[in-house]
């Protein structure tokens, strides 16, 4: 099972969890992004995040079929927020289940990993003196 | 050629627009990069630009069809 969404309301680990539990599953790595309160050395007030939402999906969609044939996995929930988020809101969560842990911890790490290198998503930094879209400029 | 160009994140800030009608004389994605590059340098100064039609990222050499909905995919930064 794949399940795959952009979601403007609050995400949830729980159920992102159950919905990868599998009675062949030996492991379920669940990873949280949440939003940290500094960056560079500046005080992050809040994020805001932007999607291509239906190639953002798409994109996800090709994570989550390579980790499938790649490491076996049971099940892979991605969801990813949007829009204004606070400091320690949750902005993605990837939970896998794998017959075996190191299949699991892999998957999900490559699953992150490609998610930040393509899928169309943006957030940019509101600090207390200005904002600055991430990784825009080298 | 009609073209409709889509940006998002810091490249609707550069853009005049989110969502934008143009017509000009190009026919690859290498040839409405320089194009763009000429009317918006700061487009050019991003840590890197892609392009994607029809929901797939697609090369320079892309050729483009009359009214493609082109979207400009400025560096991303999910999670």
């Amino acid at each position: 099972m794949i399940d795959i969404k952009i979601l403007s309301e609050p995400l949830n680990v729980e159920l992102c969890t159950a919905k990868v539990q599998d009675d062949g599953a030996g492991g379920i790595v669940v990873f949280v992004g949440t939003v940290r309160n500094h960056t560079k050395g500046k005080t992050v007030r809040c994020l805001e995040f932007e999607a291509y939402e239906s190639m953002a999906v798409s994109e996800m969609q090709k994570i989550a079929k390579t980790i499938e044939e790649k490491w076996n996995t049971y099940h892979v929930c991605m969801h990813h927020r949007v829009g204004s988020l606070g400091i320690q809101d949750i902005a993605v969560i990837i939970a896998v289940s794998c017959a075996h842990r190191k299949a699991a911890f892999e998957a999900c790490q490559y699953a992150i990993d490609t998610l930040k290198q393509t899928v169309p998503i943006w957030k940019k930094e509101i600090f207390e003196d200005g904002e600055e879209w991430v990784s825009a400029h080298p | 050629m009609k073209l409709t160009l889509i940006s998002y994140g810091i490249a609707k800030e550069i853009l005049p627009a989110h969502k934008h009608e143009i017509d000009l004389p190009v026919h690859t994605i290498d040839e409405l990069k320089s194009s763009l590059f000429k009317s918006y340098p700061a487009l050019e100064k991003l840590q890197s630009i892609s392009f994607a039609v029809n929901e797939e990222y697609r090369e320079d050499s892309f050729s483009l069809s009359e009214n493609d909905e082109v979207v400009i995919i400025p560096p991303v930064a999910g999670g």
